[in-house]
């Protein structure tokens, strides 16, 4: 009986304290949300996602707060799941407040939440996902500021055929959307540049990968490629050269994090991989933002933290051109402005949107891992770099070359 | 009935040989027998296979990635196998007991695999990681897992299951799936909180003799045995022997026993069953501890839902070897854990298939098997208690 009156009260308290927060709505609040992962294995990228979407409300919403709005901040976990994606979706969409959301890290959980934010008109802008799927279904609210998987994938098999003694390929991936999806785009541009695909396996294993490595080892390919993320591809490594693999190993932008040196270890150094964002200390106008963000949260910028940061600026520049113009801020208006982005200065670069909402020229990089300290990943070389258009933007070009000689 | 206790009781009154023969060479011939057996039947599958599809994908000639793979993957099954068959004696003991699965059982598990890593690193913190002495280095690191998973076990088992001992079946089940999801948000805050870390590494990099295999030449292959490989084979051959000491050679283990075969009757025979059952929750807790301690040094890498894939697996392995049987849980083990190493190598060659469909044929070999024999391959017809 004493515990039902203790519940009772329980309730009651929980109750009183929770009707002041719901009072404080203002009329002029303005709200930014971030889906990323913040637990789980994955949560170190995801948590510099939602550190670096703070940093820039809190550095770059001057103008809005001079107008007389508040810019309010609300980081959502994701954990890299899309289910979970997905309920946190349905649950942002509804309030009214939220204006745009910054997310998400994965692909996977990308594409499905989006669908929920085009219902309701909510804008999102990425700084990481890359699978082609994000964008070619063409959804208005839809945008991101890093590159594609098909341009990732063919870069990493041209770059891996330019390798001395690469012959022989084996692909591995996560059967994620995002990391079959390269894979995919690797395995098909390596038949093309002449090196044979000795298998092509998806593998959801996470900590004993012996049975993955076995035919492998038989196989003896010269390099293996594997579309997944750091927290299973780190681990792989090194069970695989434990195990006696002496072959080059190969990835794309999910082994970009440094935990990826910590689980791999010495067998990770020397590893390739394809990224869409550089490590910041690539980006000469970042210099500022590693010392903010270092000096806020303890800890420097992960990979995609920049992108992140980006993202957060172009949203509220659109908001802020919306408010200039004297138009009504809506969640439609702020979609078609962050679509209207053309030339946005970033950190990372400057950013204009094609009609998918990919953006018209993105970096690419190939880099190389130098240490098994992970605080030396920033350091890791940037063996080739170079700018390509999206599909739009290149068709596009490739008409304008077209007309003149017919 | 005094007498017989007696004479079971005190070892002096047999000559050490036989009790040598009974608890540590008939154990051994038993596991040996298992996995050679496995091993061959599982061989001469292959060779079927390779014969039957000679050149699966274009210029890949199936019998020679068999004769190349066929130690590994015969290691690799024995490895992991050993692993089920240690986790799955903590399901079958605790079902011989008390009827009912201890769904929290992977999750004790991951904690033997947090608490190996915890061990270790904290050895490492402190720089006297490298100077410790290989073996005692293991031992201790086991032992620390087994003494924590063993706790562990017996408290649930006072929290979340005795109090539900007289209540219908499902209730201590759904009580068991609770457990198991806050021992996973349990080690998720305490790892956040002490170490700000999801993936747990364990410090084997500092380590010379873990980086050294042992170079095993067959013909023209040279096959990697992982020093961790060797420490979970030993490992677990060690630990099942003193069970079996434990099981059958002790008065507790008589106890035991005693309290599975018939509660009641065990209960009027004088015998604390109460005591009996929190015994049997720490012996297998220890055993899934050591399990997780042993896997964790051998994949390098745990996380609080490591527990899971394992957990499903060693239980799968106890009921394919008849769950209430101990030999059962070393044998079910044993096979699946060769079976999935010799899918996972083979199914590569068949594009259509691969190593996906791995699961897919390895529950089909049980269901198969449970058609056949519903009670597992060595277990006996229980009636079920209602």
């Amino acid at each position: 009986m004493q515990f039902k009156r203790l519940v009772f009260l329980f309730v009651i308290v929980v109750l009183a304290l929770s009707v002041p927060l719901v009072g404080a709505q203002d009329a002029k609040v303005i709200k930014i949300a971030s889906q990323s992962p913040l637990s789980g294995p994955q949560s170190i990228l995801g948590t510099s996602i939602r550190n670096a979407a703070e940093l820039a409300i809190e550095q770059l919403s001057g103008p809005l707060v001079e107008m007389g709005y508040s810019v309010e901040f609300v980081p959502f976990d994701d954990q890299a799941t899309p289910d979970v994606g997905v309920a946190n979706a349905n649950l942002l969409v509804n309030d009214a407040a939220i204006m745009a959301v910054i997310g998400h890290l994965n692909s996977g959980v990308a594409i499905p939440s989006s669908e929920v934010y085009n219902d309701n008109g909510l804008a999102m802008v990425s700084p990481a996902n890359t699978n082609v799927a994000i964008t070619d279904r063409g959804l208005p609210v839809v945008n991101r500021i890093c590159g594609r998987d098909d341009t990732q994938g063919a870069a990493g098999a041209a770059f891996a055929a330019t390798l001395e003694g690469v012959e022989t390929v084996y692909v591995l991936h996560d059967t994620t959307a995002y990391g079959q999806g390269v894979a995919d785009f690797f395995q098909k541009a390596a038949a093309e540049q002449g090196l044979t695909v000795l298998g092509f396996e998806g593998t959801t294993e996470t900590a004993n990968f012996e049975g993955v490595i076995q035919p492998i080892l038989a196989l003896d390919p010269d390099l293996i490629y594997f579309g997944g993320i750091y927290s299973q591809t780190g681990i792989f490594i090194n069970q695989a050269r434990a195990a006696g693999y002496e072959g080059l190993y190969m990835g794309p932008d999910g082994f970009d994090a440094s935990e990826f040196a910590e689980l791999a270890g010495e067998a990770g150094v020397n590893t390739y991989y394809t990224s869409v964002a550089a490590p910041p200390t690539f980006y000469p106008a970042a210099a500022q933002f590693i010392e903010d963000y270092t000096a806020k949260f303890g800890e420097p910028p992960q990979p995609f933290a920049a992108q992140s940061y980006d993202s957060t600026g172009i949203v509220l520049a659109a908001i802020q051109r919306i408010l200039e113009s004297g138009e009504a801020l809506t969640r439609e208006a702020v979609a078609a402005e962050v679509r209207a982005t053309e030339n946005y200065e970033g950190i990372t670069g400057t950013y204009t949107f094609d009609d998918n909402g990919d953006p018209e020229l993105a970096t690419y990089v190939i880099l190389q891992v130098v240490s098994s300290d992970p605080a030396e990943w920033n350091s890791n070389v940037v063996l080739d770099q170079f700018l390509a258009p999206s599909p739009l933007v290149a068709a596009a070009e490739a008409e304008a070359e077209a007309t003149p000689s017919s | 009935m005094l007498d017989a206790r007696r004479s079971l009781g005190s070892v002096s009154s047999r000559s050490i040989l036989e009790w040598g023969y009974r608890f540590i060479l008939f154990p051994i011939g038993q596991m040996l027998i298992f996995i050679v057996g496995a091993a061959l039947f599982l061989t001469v599958l292959a060779f079927l296979l390779a014969l039957a599809f000679p050149e699966p994908r274009p210029n890949i000639v199936l019998i020679d990635q068999v004769n190349r793979q066929l130690p590994g993957m015969i290691i690799s099954g024995i490895t992991i196998g050993f692993v089920y068959a240690m986790i799955a004696l903590g399901y079958t003991l605790v079902y011989g007991v008390l009827k009912f699965i201890n769904f929290a059982h992977s999750e004790i598990f991951m904690v033997g695999s947090v608490v190996g890593f915890e061990v270790m690193q904290r050895l490492s913190d402190t720089g006297h990681l490298p100077a410790w002495s290989p073996v005692f280095l293991v031992v201790v690191v086991i032992l620390m897992a087994m003494l924590a998973s063993g706790l562990l076990a017996v408290i649930i088992e006072r929290v979340a299951y005795r109090p539900l001992r007289g209540a219908p079946r499902l209730v201590p089940l759904i009580s068991a799936i609770g457990i198991s999801f806050f021992m996973i948000d349990l080690v998720r805050a305490v790892e956040a909180i002490t170490r700000n870390d999801f993936n747990l590494t364990y410090p084997l990099n500092q380590l010379e003799w873990v980086r050294s295999p042992f170079k095993l030449v067959i013909g023209e292959n040279t096959i990697n045995i992982r020093p961790t490989q060797f420490i979970v084979v030993l490992g677990a051959v060690v630990t099942l022997i003193a069970l079996n000491y434990f099981v059958n050679g002790t008065k507790l283990g008589r106890g035991i026993r005693a309290v599975s075969q018939d509660m009641t009757t065990a209960g009027l025979m004088g015998i604390n069953v109460n005591r009996m059952i929190s015994l049997t929750f720490f012996v297998g807790g220890a055993f899934g501890g050591a399990a997780g301690a042993l896997f964790g040094m051998n994949v390098g890498t745990v996380t609080p839902f490591v527990g899971f894939i394992p957990g499903i697996k060693a239980f799968t392995a106890a009921v394919l070897g008849g769950i209430g049987n101990v030999t059962g849980a070393l044998l079910g083990g044993l096979t699946l854990g060769l079976v999935e190493s010799f899918l996972n190598g083979l199914l590569v060659y068949f594009p259509a298939l691969g190593q996906r469909y791995t699961d897919v044929f390895a529950f089909s070999v049980l269901i198969l098997i449970l058609i056949f024999r519903p009670s597992g391959l060595l277990g006996e017809r229980v009636d079920e208690k209602v």
